[in-house]
């Protein structure tokens, strides 16, 4: 790791000052993705501003149309949270299948988000549900807010507060992890409000999360897997690696998108 | 049996220091003014080194010293040697063996090599020093795969070895292969690949060495399974001093696995830079770094053919492999490539065999040994042949094994290949294992998972190995005046539980309670001989070890005994830690004797005091652990997603000293077979860049990954130890790569694959199941509603 000065303050708008006081530097969340890339000398910052203290980021708050997650919201809390798996429980099961219980127990909503890993859960879960993500700028639409692959719109010194996820009929995430990280080799989210179908997917494309209009005008067609026979996730935008050329992973697409389709059934089935 | 002696499940001794973080791993104990050294490694799988110029990063804040090859050439500083001897392919003398490099002088030869080292008095500040150093290279063509090492237009790695291929090895009456196979009724044939895996260990390769001024020598405390046998090398081939000028202790350490027995070049830099500058120098490995300059294991390209007669008996065998060595010999290479191939006679009778096997050089790290080193390799290709050849007949494989098994009534059993075996019921293991794993009962299974749209699958391995063929170890017991008890051996306790079976054995034959027992370090300066744990061997020749140890101290316990209980020694019988006189109703205890024998006031005249014995023993021929391992598996066809339904192995390690240590030896050792199986693998790129250099790309199991295992104890005691001890350090892994193999094979067998290689990964499972027409060319998953 290459020496960084460290900093924190006791909450959101002295972060801001004391961020705005620097040249440079980067908000520390969780840590689980930033200190293992500064521990192998892959990123480097002259300062860290840990947002630990910052309490106002914590935090849950369910309504009937929104739950709100405060940004600085562990994996762990979001997974336990009794309304969260009331309201969207695919965002709880979500959750609880990120990384390892060390993962979880410190990994964070905001960070998965502000950092955009184009095989993170996260992501699908905001553009599917069509999460609005709160800054310190003000509210970006997921559908504006993951722009590619680490690149999001957030400003140089912006952060990410929280998210408000608004609340489906029925979801469901089906997560097909790459079998050394674990991470989603490709996740498929599928959430439907009313007859509209929003399908968002994760860990397959060279541009990170995207939705898949293709499906979604299907399924908001008609919401069942027969909508889906025939249909095709192009393969030529899809990653490749030893884990799985872009073939495979326009496949395990196709694949995750009708278990997901099919668990969205069970969970709520259709009118 | 006594309450603390051999056939007891006793509690672990070294437990409760360990995981209370008590544990004296050697990165917990460096010494206070210890320098660190980064290791600056090539980039390059094969380069020229035009220049180093280290100017700037000398002056790096925090540095105390930076060594390059130029530096090493002026030391005169070795390599370390191939043990194993093999032929040129020419046959017109030895193989080629360049020693293994411990730092790079005018080329590199894999991508990780040490160019230069750092040693400064932070990790990070050597770390950033490293980063100024400015190496000139020029790129050379890298031979990466060991398919391609010897094609037309390669360039050599080595000019000694122009085509790169090192050494051909030939085993066996080749002329009595060809008469068996021009009669055979069927000739079998398939091609395995025997995929290249990283061991990782929890704990990376770790060393410190410190120069000792006072004494003129080297001090190495490090993570090795063998301290005596890795001060050989560095005294005789590094260093060129006497081995009394170097010191190697090993205190805790978090697995070996082979690898650990395998001196590797951070061991000689670290004492190296210890002596140019006069400090304490501590290196440990980074997981990343380790998956860069471990020595990688495995990595064979295999041909066999199987000659069976009408009655599916098998008549004759013909093995043909390609073995990788990497860039160099390791210490263990050559033993990997060709030293086991006696394992290709299995459990069968197999009245002819015949097998070649060619070892290349490629630029990649050095090959070196893994849980198994070459059992494997062998073992997994003649159980894959054997469920090939069940593929061909329409035969239940387990059925072709029966009919081909060893009987009991045939040991000790000359293979008529290399080895004799010395006992086991393979006929029975098999029954054991059938049994449990409802072997009768998989078809219905397998129709049940395919209406669920699952291809299941169940498979076998049959394995026998060699256990304890490095038979002879160094041990020493001392009695204190109190009767407690001090030993020590060569053996190295790196997580299979020494510290308790040794306890056990000589709570067996001394009948002294554990906590009178300690357990001396492995250290060349507590005793300056020792083979360390590997092969499998600690059980059985530390048995007899202990065994013949402990009565040396009776029989001298029993001359001294002899004073106070006013007889002979002869007439002295030592029972239960009492030496009682025959026919009389005197005794005297075990530490009564000890206190007796540390008084020389007390003694005759020109009487030798003290009870400690000392000796190398050697134990009679070898040992094979067997077993028969049955796995099964359920595979998702949509997705290649494998599922381990179960593992049932019914295991003979001769005699065990504590089962539930035996237990654990056999279910890691499992997991680690399995784990090759189901989807480690090391992979680089066309330039021999590594691909696989984390666990986010290496695809190490997870404890769920791994099914339950349940084992079953047939054991037959070995003749050829006082104990009948045989070993378990191994079998596990031996066993389960072919059976986890051949499961995954079975599954597939339904869409006429008759051969998967390893891993089992989903993505290569999905493409095998998908070019072959998937799952809906056998049946229609029931329609979703």
């Amino acid at each position: 790791m290459y020496p960084f000065d460290y900093h924190r303050a006791g909450n959101v708008a002295d972060t801001l000052t004391l961020r705005a006081s620097l040249a440079d530097a980067r908000f520390l969340a969780g840590g689980m993705s930033l200190l293992p890339m500064m521990k192998l000398r892959f990123a480097s910052t002259p300062n860290i501003i840990d947002l630990r203290d910052c309490e106002e980021l914590r935090g849950i708050e369910a309504s009937y149309e929104v739950v709100r997650i405060g940004a600085m919201t562990r994996h762990v809390d979001v997974a336990a949270s009794a309304d969260v798996q009331a309201a969207i429980p695919a965002l709880a099961k979500l959750a609880a299948g990120i990384g390892d219980p060390m993962v979880r127990a410190r990994g964070t909503m905001g960070g998965s988000i502000a950092n955009f890993d184009p095989a993170a859960c996260y992501p699908a879960a905001c553009l599917a549900l069509g999460a609005t993500i709160q800054t310190t700028g003000g509210d970006i639409e997921a559908d504006e807010f993951f722009i590619g692959v680490f690149e999001t719109a957030l400003k140089d010194g912006e952060l990410v507060t929280g998210a408000e996820f608004p609340i489906p009929d029925a979801a469901a995430y089906a997560k097909f992890r790459h079998p050394a990280s674990r991470f989603a080799l490709v996740g498929v989210f599928v959430a439907r409000f009313g007859e509209l179908v929003r399908v968002a997917v994760t860990g397959a494309s060279r541009s990170g999360a995207f939705r898949w209009a293709a499906a979604e005008d299907a399924l908001t067609e008609s919401f069942s897997i027969r909508s889906l026979e025939g249909l095709k996730m192009d393969h030529s935008e899809m990653n490749g690696d030893i884990h799985g050329d872009n073939e495979y992973r326009a496949h395990l697409v196709e694949v995750m998108t009708r278990r997901a389709v099919l668990e969205t059934l069970e969970s709520a089935p259709a009118a | 049996m006594k309450k603390f002696g051999v056939g007891q499940s006793v509690e672990r001794a070294e437990d409760a220091r360990l995981l209370l973080g008590e544990g004296r791993y050697t990165d917990d104990i460096v010494p206070a003014n210890a320098l660190r050294l980064f290791v600056l490694r090539s980039p390059h799988a094969h380069a020229k080194i035009l220049s180093i110029d280290k100017t700037a990063s000398l002056e790096s804040k925090g540095v105390a010293g930076i060594l390059t090859g130029v530096d090493a050439d002026e030391d005169d500083l070795g390599g370390f040697p191939s043990l194993v001897p093999s032929n040129a392919p020419d046959g017109s003398g030895p193989n080629f063996a360049p020693p293994f490099s411990v730092i790079a002088r005018d080329i590199v030869r894999y991508a990780g090599e040490p160019v230069a080292i750092v040693m400064a008095d932070t990790l990070d500040q050597a770390k950033d020093a490293a980063e100024l150093i400015k190496v000139e290279y020029a790129p050379l063509t890298a031979v990466v795969s060991l398919a391609d090492a010897d094609k037309p237009g390669m360039p050599s790695i080595w000019p000694e070895c122009p085509d790169n291929n090192d050494s051909l090895g030939v085993f066996g009456d080749k002329a009595a292969v060809e008469e068996a196979f021009s009669k055979a009724a069927s000739i079998h044939s398939i091609d395995v690949r025997v995929s290249r895996v990283a061991v990782s260990p929890m704990e990376p390769r770790v060393a410190t060495g410190v120069w000792n001024e006072a004494e003129g020598r080297y001090e190495l405390t490090a993570g090795v399974q063998s301290p005596h046998m890795t001060r050989t090398q560095l005294a005789a081939c590094i260093f060129k001093v006497p081995p009394s000028k170097v010191r190697v202790r090993a205190l805790d350490v978090g697995g070996g696995f082979g690898l650990k027995g395998v001196p590797h070049p951070e061991l000689a830099l670290v004492m190296w830079a210890a002596r140019r500058l006069g400090r304490p120098v501590h290196w440990f490995s980074e997981r990343s770094e380790g998956f860069l300059s471990d020595c990688h294991s495995r990595d064979h390209i295999s041909h066999c053919d199987l000659a069976l007669d009408e009655d599916a008996r098998i008549v004759g065998l013909k093995f043909n492999s390609r073995a990788n060595l990497g860039a160099y010999i390791s210490l263990a290479g050559m033993h990997c490539a060709q030293g086991n191939i006696g394992h290709l006679s299995g459990v069968y009778t197999t009245p002819a065999i015949y097998a070649e096997v060619r070892a290349y050089f490629t630029n990649t790290v050095p090959i070196a040994s893994y849980r198994g080193a070459g059992r494997p390799e062998a073992l997994v290709v003649l159980e894959r042949a054997m469920d090939a050849a069940a593929f061909d007949l329409g035969m239940d494989p387990a059925e072709l094994r029966r009919r081909n098994l060893i009987q009991p009534e045939q040991m000790p059993y000359d293979t008529g290949f290399q080895f004799t075996y010395d006992s086991g019921d393979y006929p029975v293991s098999q029954t054991k294992a059938q049994e449990a794993a409802d072997w009768a009962g998989f078809e219905k299974r397998r129709a049940e998972a395919l209406r669920r749209g699952k291809l299941r699958g169940i498979g076998m391995g049959h394995v026998v190995e060699i256990a304890s063929g490095m038979r002879d170890e160094m041990g020493e017991i001392e009695i204190e005046a109190d009767g407690s008890v001090t030993f020590s051996t060569g053996f190295h306790n790196h997580g299979q539980g020494q510290e308790t079976t040794m306890r056990q054995l000589i709570s067996e034959f001394l009948a002294v309670p554990p906590e009178k027992i300690r357990m001396k370090d492995c250290d060349t300066d507590v005793q300056n001989f020792g083979l360390g744990s590997a092969g499998s061997r600690a059980a059985a020749v530390g048995g007899a070890l202990i065994k013949t140890l402990s009565e040396k101290v009776i029989e001298k316990a029993k001359i001294i005994a002899a004073i106070p209980l006013e007889t002979d020694a002869a007439q002295i019988e030592f029972v239960d830690g009492t030496f009682n006189a025959r026919g009389t109703n005197k005794t005297a205890t075990f530490a009564e004797v000890a206190a007796l024998a540390h008084n020389p006031m007390g003694l005759p005249d020109g009487f030798d005091g003290g009870l400690a014995h000392k000796q190398i023993v050697r134990p009679g021929g070898p040992t094979f652990p067997n077993g028969c391992h049955i796995c099964e598996v359920e595979i998702d066809p949509e997705t290649g997603e494998l599922d381990a339904i179960g593992y049932w192995v019914c295991e003979d390690v001769g005699r065990s000293i504590n089962p539930m240590i035996v237990k654990g030896q056999i279910h890691g050792g499992v997991a680690q077979g399995l784990g090759q199986i189901f989807g480690e693998f090391i992979e680089f790129d066309r330039e021999g860049q590594l691909l696989t250099g984390s666990f986010m790309d290496y695809q190490m199991p997870r404890a769920l990954d791994i099914p339950h295992i349940t084992t079953i104890s047939h054991d037959v005691p070995s003749p050829n130890n006082p104990l009948g001890i045989k070993g378990a350090g191994e079998s596990g892994t031996v066993g389960a790569m072919p059976a986890g193999l051949n499961a995954v094979c079975d599954a597939l067998k339904p869409l006429g694959i008759r051969h998967f290689d390893m891993p089992a990964s989903p993505h290569r499972l999905w493409k095998a199941i998908h070019d072959a027409g998937g799952i809906d060319a056998i049946c229609k998953p029931t329609e979703a509603a």
